[in-house]
């Protein structure tokens, strides 16, 4: 949850950095790949090693060929699509929940005195709670295991989003609401045409992170609670001893965060053109 | 649309909070006729601004009342134009759009929206310029469209707070040009808040000068020089001698933290989130 707190701080300066923005893009390629590469070499060299120190060993790490044979596997079997489908089904929903809950609550917190005194305190209270730890009292709140682990993925997604959100409406040019009230703005107009716009970028940034952080969570449950799910599938793996399946799914909980929230990301960019306007992108 | 006539009765206003409240506006009394040009003159944080403010409807005065036409000013209304410093054109919206804005507000169909906004943006030389983004635009352009999008309500009171202040110097005296010759146009009563005597000067039929703050007002001359104005005017006599006489009322003010339309900048934050 602390992402939360270090984006929200960040988000303004977010929007002076257009020349920071746009490195050679050839080059950002070749650079990742690289380092990417460099990650994989040193994964190699330590696990054919077995290095072995008093704090931490690679005895039992698989080596990146054996988990790359596994993954061939298990993208063969029909056990992948399984799991994968589980955990989108689990994402989305509790994903969905945290965005209509964290953009409305946030919408209003940062919109009217009276939510922000009644709203904020439990928020305030609640916020530093870590997903996994809702766990426990999530399977006890909820006689489906489903429901629970779609509960848990929600608080993990919910508070970034909500303080984003709150971040967004709090930081509109009150200018803007001036100048569109003296043009003949009004009440929800105000609202939609002025407000709304303003806040969007600060929420698709709350929408994004907590894309991130739903992964997080519904892992955790899953491992807890799962019967299916790609979290379930890395435990499961750790228990069988089948240790390079549990690489295996870490990195498609990797590809699959990373992949959620990039498609959040573009679809922003798609519906705020404004945007890439003042970043210099056109 | 004609009329205008603007009439302020000893208003008095206050701003801040507790301990920081001062009033920035004190017992000022002024009548402004329909299609004049009246230049508010005074050092910066005088109250000038604050005036402006009230007449535009974003601050209400502790004392005193303003009536526009007859009718009292309560809340910021369409037919009161108002022009900051700085632009607040919506940055999600074209240029186009941006000065429709006033005309979706009252549901005018979107043809009908392009075609008076097309219209407007020629008389401010700003054609082919519609489908760019505000950040596209320099500082100048910006403060064109924010005119355009003020008229296209086809305001009875055109209240401008140092609308051109933020801008370079051959810049500024461009747009004073093109302001003019739209207002020539238009003629519609227009309230002028600067710190520039020259600029005060060049533009308008009228200039009240305020003094330090509280801001009242300490003198106003008629200006008589003809239109439309040349440039050229800058060095006649008559008007080195009222820039003089001006120089004379001002000096000594201390300048003092900008106030804008909107009050000061904490108080108003806290206030607006209720202003919905």
């Amino acid at each position: 949850m602390t992402e939360a707190i270090i984006v929200l701080s960040n988000a303004p300066a977010e929007h002076d950095s257009a020349a920071v923005q746009r490195p050679d893009t050839s080059f950002r390629w070749v650079a990742g790949a690289l380092s990417l590469l460099a990650c994989v070499l040193l994964w190699h060299g330590l696990s054919t090693a077995h290095v072995r120190t008093p704090w931490i060993t690679f005895a039992n790490v698989p080596p990146p060929l054996a988990v790359a044979q596994a993954g061939l596997e298990l993208l063969g079997s029909p056990k992948l699509l399984n799991h994968v489908l589980w955990s989108w089904w689990r994402i989305a929903a509790g994903f969905i929940a945290a965005a209509l809950v964290g953009v409305g609550t946030g919408l209003l917190i940062g919109r009217f005195g009276w939510a922000e005194r009644m709203l904020l305190p439990p928020v305030e209270v609640l916020r530093p709670v870590p997903a996994v730890a809702w766990i426990p009292l999530a399977i006890l709140m909820f006689p489906s295991s489903e429901v629970s682990m779609v509960f848990v993925t929600f608080t993990g997604a919910v508070f970034p989003i909500l303080l984003n959100t709150i971040h967004g409406v709090e930081g509109v040019d009150r200018r803007l609401v001036a100048s569109a009230q003296s043009l003949g703005a009004r009440g929800w107009a105000v609202f939609s045409q002025v407000i709304l716009p303003s806040a969007a970028p600060s929420i698709a940034t709350g929408l994004a992170i907590g894309m991130g952080t739903c992964w997080f969570c519904l892992v955790s449950a899953e491992m807890i609670s799962g019967q299916y799910g790609i979290g379930y599938f890395t435990w499961e793996s750790y228990t069988l001893q089948d240790y390079p399946g549990v690489v295996v799914g870490m990195l498609w909980i990797g590809l699959f965060g990373m992949g959620s929230s990039a498609l959040i990301r573009l679809m922003a960019r798609r519906l705020m053109p404004w945007q890439a306007v003042t970043r210099g992108a056109r | 649309m004609s009329a205008g006539r603007i009439d302020i009765e000893r208003l008095h206003i206050r701003l801040g909070q507790g301990a920081q409240a001062f009033e920035a506006v004190r017992d000022v009394d002024l009548g402004i006729a329909p299609g004049e040009f009246v230049c508010l003159l005074g050092p910066s944080g005088c109250g000038k601004s604050t005036l402006l403010g009230a007449l535009a409807g974003h601050l209400s005065p502790a004392q005193g009342r303003i009536r526009i036409d007859g009718q009292p000013v309560s809340g910021p209304a369409p037919s009161r134009g108002l022009v900051f410093q700085h632009h607040t054109l919506l940055p999600w919206q074209r240029v186009i759009d941006n000065v429709g804005f006033g005309l979706k507000m009252r549901g005018v169909p979107k043809a009908e929206r392009d075609a008076q906004a097309q219209a407007l943006l020629a008389s401010v030389g700003l054609s082919g310029f519609e489908d760019r983004y505000p950040s596209e635009l320099s500082g100048g352009m910006q403060q064109r469209v924010e005119i355009a999008r003020v008229l296209i309500n086809q305001p009875r009171v055109l209240l401008m707070d140092e609308p051109f202040g933020a801008l370079d110097a051959l810049t500024r005296v461009k747009m004073q040009q093109l302001l003019l010759q739209v207002w020539e146009r238009i003629r519609t009563t227009v309230v002028f808040v600067t710190h520039d005597i020259d600029e005060a000067l060049f533009l308008g039929d009228r200039i009240v000068v305020m003094s330090a703050r509280p801001g009242r007002i300490i003198d106003q001359m008629v200006l008589p020089f003809g239109r439309p104005r040349e440039a050229a005017l800058v060095t006649d006599p008559a008007f080195i001698a009222l820039k003089r006489r001006c120089l004379d009322l001002l000096h000594g003010a201390e300048p003092l933290p900008r106030l804008s339309p909107l009050g000061t900048p904490a108080a108003a934050a806290a206030a607006w989130r209720f202003a919905l």
